[in-house]
């Protein structure tokens, strides 16, 4: 009696990793590698020019996440092919390269640019040609009005109004609250206009804006500059800056022995301010950084270490995954869980499946149903401690132990 | 109203920055005044100078003024091999305009192959010394700079007005031909005067690496107000790109502290265009 009762269970539990094997096994027999003629997504980067910095980024984020998609199932059981060219950091090549990969390259599909200019040409080429594009950097949600259009980037559909709430938020949470801020700005249009937003709700929130100035994008020179920062001696310096030039607007400071006591940089280069002795404590925007809680979210934590094996072989200063390559990785994410959803190829079915069901990436679950097809806006912020980076706004999404520091 | 500490210090940054167009400028002016070349690739030698020395001083631990020293004969002799491709192939004043950006887009190329698009900084404890004044802040680096710009800049300047080798060269530049019947060789002294100009491409590369960002597109950020420098300062006239330099630079810096920011680029143009319509005797 007690050897069949036995028996029974050790059948059931032999069944049990038969089966067991069977269905672990059956995905990579059913899921053979992808065959046949292959997906072409053709799409530019700003190989070269002066947004090249940030495209090599892109381009080593989109190969990883190419060469995951074609690991699975490909598209539709098809490899993936991702036709790039150099669009050459210019909006007009930009638009010339998009009618050729559609009209003479005959891609199937089509991947975004990098930045707002570029993507903005690129949009309305996808417009006449009725292609769904999918980007992750225009910084102006506002300017996305074509309904393919989707944004790999959880910027929200008013950025200028959200985020600056955000930082105001986190700094009517430090032990002594700014009361007067100097908001310093380039002039490349993105951060313009969060420059502008940025003011408009400081002054909402009774933050006294005692200087605003806009400089050229590519200024050399920042000494007089910040002489005007130094003289305005505010509680919180906002610069809306791009690449180094947030390092070159502290060092000059530095030159004049002033520090501020509190700074946000909005686009700014992570690796050099994070190293920079003038950084300390710098808060910088994100919407993701290698740590937890981003990490236990599906897929991340593989996609980081790959993230940083390419990068570190490719030469780059700064091999750590951010917001720039988690941004690449979604959009290649929402195509892919676009043409899975739809079943197909077809431009419309996959708009129309994204927008009814959104799509879970690097950043979770991305709606596409709010104006502009933005979602909720998920904006963070991330502040340099001990030479890193590290979210500390808000706070739920700091990892344990790491809190924000304000003076 | 901004008050006189504010302008004083904006007045300060600015001559200083302008010690750097001054620099850049000098190379330019000597090859476009006394060779009838307008060497576009100064600036991408610049920066390949400057690339150089962020390389050996991150990787290496090279100072940057051990870098200079090889650097700058490294960059004289570029010049020197630029100068011969000119000589072979009868590159005249338009034609250089076109060889010299193709040779800049290469240059740019391969900086961009080798040490990527990405920004590079060269960090060194002494990037953000100053020295004070009163209410002032002098910063050691753009002061050296200025320094060397000014002894480069007189020295040539002497070389060029009491030398013979100076006066020869100067004499080509006026008639070649009437040079030559006086027993000048045009061709020998070019090579070395091309060589001098891509050695000093190689001075002011030293001092991008120091002060400035590094990115291979960088190249061209200069273009547009070193051009201006050198013709406010005259073809060929060494102190006069360094004055003119200083000009600009000021010009800027006061614009930044008085009007906006923004409004810099336009002042130096505007600068640019009165003194060209103005066309004053001491310049």
């Amino acid at each position: 009696m007690i050897d069949r009762m036995g028996a029974w269970p050790r059948r059931r539990v032999l069944a049990g990793m038969v089966g067991a094997t069977a269905a672990l096994g059956a995905p990579a027999i059913l899921r053979a590698a992808p065959s046949g003629k292959p997906v072409r997504v053709g799409g530019t980067l700003s190989l070269t020019g002066f947004l090249a910095q940030t495209a090599v980024v892109h381009k080593i984020a989109s190969e990883i996440m190419v060469e995951e998609i074609n690991s699975r199932n490909g598209f539709l059981g098809r490899p993936v092919e991702y036709v790039l060219l150099d669009d050459q950091s210019k909006p007009d090549v930009a638009r010339s390269l998009y009618e050729k990969l559609i009209t003479v390259d005959k891609v199937d599909l089509i991947q975004g640019p990098y930045a707002t200019a570029p993507i903005l040409a690129a949009m309305g080429v996808a417009q006449r040609y009725g292609k769904v594009i999918i980007q992750s950097s225009m910084g102006i949600p506002k300017l996305q009005t074509y309904d393919m259009a989707f944004p790999a980037t959880p910027f929200g559909p008013n950025p200028d109004q959200t985020y600056p709430n955000v930082i105001l938020d986190a700094m009517a949470s430090m032990p002594t609250p700014p009361k007067t801020i100097v908001i310093l700005t380039s002039k490349f249009p993105s951060a313009q206009f969060m420059a502008q937003g940025m003011r408009e709700q400081s002054e909402k929130r009774g933050v006294k804006v005692v200087l605003y100035l806009e400089y050229e994008s590519g200024n050399r020179d920042f000494g007089a500059i910040a002489a005007r920062v130094k003289e305005a001696n505010a509680d919180f310096l906002w610069v809306g800056s791009l690449g180094l030039e947030s390092n070159q607007v502290l060092e000059a400071l530095r030159k004049l022995d002033y520090t501020p006591k509190n700074s946000f940089h909005l686009y700014p280069a992570p690796g050099p301010l994070a190293l920079s002795p003038d950084a300390k404590n710098a808060l910088c925007s994100t919407f993701l950084e290698p740590a937890e809680p981003f990490m236990s979210r599906p897929g991340v934590a593989r996609q980081a270490a790959a993230y940083k094996e390419r990068a570190t072989k490719a030469n780059l200063p700064y091999a750590i995954i951010d917001a720039q390559a988690a941004g690449m990785i979604s959009e290649w994410q929402i195509l892919e869980a676009g043409v899975n959803g739809a079943k197909s190829l077809d431009d419309k079915a996959i708009a129309a499946f994204l927008k009814k069901n959104g799509a879970d990436t690097i950043y979770g679950n991305l709606r596409f149903d709010g104006p502009y097809n933005h979602g909720t806006a998920e904006q963070l912020i991330k502040q340099v401690q001990n030479g890193e980076w590290k979210v500390v706004w808000p706070a739920k999404y700091a990892a344990p132990g790491v809190k924000l520091i304000g003076s | 109203m901004p008050s006189a500490t504010l302008l004083g210090q904006a007045l300060i940054s600015g001559v200083l920055a302008g010690g750097m167009y001054g620099l850049l400028a000098l190379g330019l002016s000597l090859s476009w005044g006394l060779l009838r070349l307008v060497n576009l690739s100064h600036f991408a030698l610049a920066f390949l100078a400057a690339y150089i020395v962020y390389d050996l001083g991150t990787n290496y631990h090279v100072a940057p003024w051990w870098s200079a020293m090889m650097v700058v004969p490294a960059m004289f002799l570029i010049g020197v091999a630029q100068h011969w491709l000119f000589d072979k192939f009868k590159v005249n004043e338009l034609a250089s305009l076109l060889i010299t950006f193709s040779f800049a887009m290469i240059v740019e190329a391969g900086i961009q192959l080798h040490w990527t698009a990405d920004y590079r900084r060269f960090e060194t404890h002494y990037s953000t010394w100053s020295l004070r004044a009163g209410p002032f802040y002098i910063p050691v680096l753009e002061l050296v700079l200025c320094i060397v710009a000014g002894i480069l800049a007189w020295g040539t300047w002497l070389w060029l007005r009491k030398t013979y080798v100076g006066k020869a060269l100067r004499a080509s530049a006026e008639d070649a031909d009437i040079a030559a019947a006086f027993g000048i060789d045009h061709k020998k002294l070019a090579y070395l005067l091309s060589g001098i100009g891509a050695a000093y491409a190689g001075v002011a590369g030293t001092f991008i690496a120091l002060i400035a960002t590094l990115a291979p597109a960088q190249i061209w950020a200069w273009l547009g107000v070193v051009f201006a420098v050198v013709i406010i300062g005259r073809l060929g006239n060494p102190l006069g790109a360094l004055f003119a330099g200083m000009l600009i630079g000021a010009s800027e810096s006061l614009a930044m502290a008085v009007l906006s920011p923004a409004w810099a680029p336009v002042v130096s143009f505007s600068v640019l265009i009165v003194i060209l319509l103005w066309d004053p005797d001491w310049l």
